[in-house]
């Protein structure tokens, strides 16, 4: 990578960070309303964990790693709708008309994306310490959860910033949220795949990445060190990531074709 | 209320719940959280954690998907509202409400097309829960008559649903209003028996249930499913009193929205 790229890229970070980190609507609702929706469904869900096999007796560790995932979603809105804005304001056509190469405006993107998926994954670990939530895999554990919730928001953050490219629309960004919201409902998010009734059901979950993603950080919460859990969870973030940047990068090169 | 005033009240009643429905049955980024939400509940709570009707206590011959229904039901109701007092908001913001309140010589008839277009708005989700709840097998010991006590309990859950956002939406004028108008009804909706029985919930949730409102409106809806009603006159009369206390409400914050001039 050349100076020039990391200059770039500096640039945009710094950029994508202040203006992520001044919207109050892009901070606070990925904090409040996971924690808050955990809460609710972990007070309503407890007697699931008196159904035979269920791996753990407190359903709020069990739920505790949803919000991990919640928020990531919450980055596929931010970064598209930020990225959408920049679009539809004229910002990226100004930079089209510089030697700026779509790769640092899509890393430099990224920036606001993951230091609030890191500020998110902070915030989710001290909420579940306080209330009483330990890490069976312990503080290395919490750290893994970190660095995995970093991945996966920056997964879905550059699916995001695919889909703004595509529209160019915040609107269009805003509208896909109830698709994307398909993904945790048909998951294992509330119940073991192993203790999914709906044949159908526990189908969609087994094929569903979200599952394997919440059932990576679980793991790491209920049950120690698990490495297929770990190693699937890794697995599916970088397989989206790896897409998502694809997908993206073409979609840049749309975008930002110079005449 | 003269006959030239009654049909003129109709007219700004009807144009209003008009505009409003058309907008919120076009617009794709309104519509399909409108419809998708409630399926996305039924979904995720019917299919994947019916395990949940063989714990112990927990008595519902219908099975869970039915269980589940009629909570998904009254949710949808409530954020048929809900979503409907975004449309105010929007509204008020951008300044459409302003030429509304100047053309109706009786302002609260605005409110009342707003009541009615949520109630459309639900009526459109109702239909497609139900063909989609009988469709998926769902049980129904329930009578026709016991039936429609359900479906006439939804329709008060929807106007307090509605007046409690309009009152905020009025208040407040911008769209950023959102959570304000969302989440207090979230909690009120989640705060109760949502997944299992009240008799099976345990701790501050319990404590909570037992005086939620929405936990009689539960209750009796599920017993009308079940066939075997119970809280049936609690339930109407909390949802009444719930839909009186919000009439007040939203009609202050019309008052509120007609001296800030907006």
């Amino acid at each position: 990578m050349s100076g020039q790229t990391r200059a770039q890229i500096g640039h945009l970070a710094r950029r994508s960070i202040l203006k992520t980190l001044r919207q109050p609507s892009y901070v606070i609702p990925p904090l409040i309303f996971p924690t808050l929706l955990v809460t609710v469904n972990a007070a309503g869900l407890r007697p699931s964990t008196h159904l035979p096999g269920f791996p753990t007796n407190s359903f709020l560790a069990f739920a505790i790693a949803v919000p991990f995932i919640q928020g990531a979603l919450f980055s596929t809105m931010n970064a598209g709708t930020d990225l959408a804005r920049d679009i539809q304001t004229g910002f990226l056509n100004r930079l089209a008309l510089t030697p700026m190469r779509g790769s640092a405006l899509l890393v430099g993107h990224m920036a606001g994306v993951m230091v609030l998926g890191m500020l998110q994954s902070i915030f989710y670990i001290c909420f579940a310490l306080a209330v009483g939530v330990r890490f069976q895999a312990g503080v290395v554990g919490a750290f893994v959860i970190l660095g995995l919730a970093s991945l996966i928001a920056a997964a879905f953050g550059m699916f995001g910033a695919f889909l703004a490219l595509r529209t160019g629309s915040g609107e269009s960004i805003q509208a896909t949220f109830p698709f994307l919201f398909i993904f945790l409902f048909i998951s294992s998010m509330n119940t073991p795949r192993n203790l999914i009734a709906v044949h159908w059901f526990k189908i969609a979950a087994t094929i569903n990445p979200v599952s394997y993603l919440i059932e990576g950080v679980r793991s790491l919460i209920i049950t120690g060190w698990d490495g297929q859990a770990l190693g699937l969870a890794f697995a599916v973030a970088l397989t989206i990531g790896v897409c998502s940047v694809a997908l993206a990068s073409w979609a840049m090169t749309q975008r930002m074709a110079r005449t | 209320m003269s006959g030239v005033d009654l049909r003129s009240y109709r007219s700004v009643v009807l144009g209003v719940a008009w505009r409003t429905v058309h907008n919120a049955l076009t617009t794709p980024n309104i519509v399909i959280p409108t419809i998708a939400f409630p399926f996305f509940f039924f979904i995720a709570f019917a299919g994947g954690l019916s395990q949940l009707q063989h714990l112990p206590g927990f008595h519902f011959a219908q099975g869970y998907t039915a269980f589940q229904f009629v909570f998904v039901m009254l949710q949808s109701a409530a954020f048929g509202g809900v979503f409907t007092g975004f449309g105010i908001a929007r509204d008020f913001e951008y300044g459409f409400a302003r030429r509304l309140m100047l053309a109706a010589p009786n302002r609260s008839a605005v409110l009342v097309g707003y009541a009615l277009s949520a109630l459309v708005r639900w009526l459109v989700v109702a239909v497609a829960l139900t063909i989609a709840a009988f469709a998926v097998g769902m049980n129904v010991g329930g009578s026709g008559v016991e039936l429609a006590g359900l479906y006439g309990l939804a329709p008060l859950v929807n106007a307090a649903g509605l007046l409690w956002s309009a009152g905020i939406a009025m208040r407040l004028r911008t769209i950023q209003a959102g959570p304000a108008m969302q989440m207090p009804v979230f909690l009120l909706l989640f705060f109760a028996p949502v997944y299992v029985p009240l008799s099976l919930l345990r701790g501050w949730i319990h404590a909570v249930a037992r005086v939620n409102p929405i936990t009689y409106c539960l209750e009796a809806g599920r017993s009308f499913v079940s066939g075997n009603a119970v809280h049936a006159g609690l339930a109407y009369g909390t949802a009444g009193a719930l839909a009186a206390v919000l009439v007040v409400w939203a009609l202050r914050g019309l008052w509120k929205a007609e001296a800030a001039g907006a």
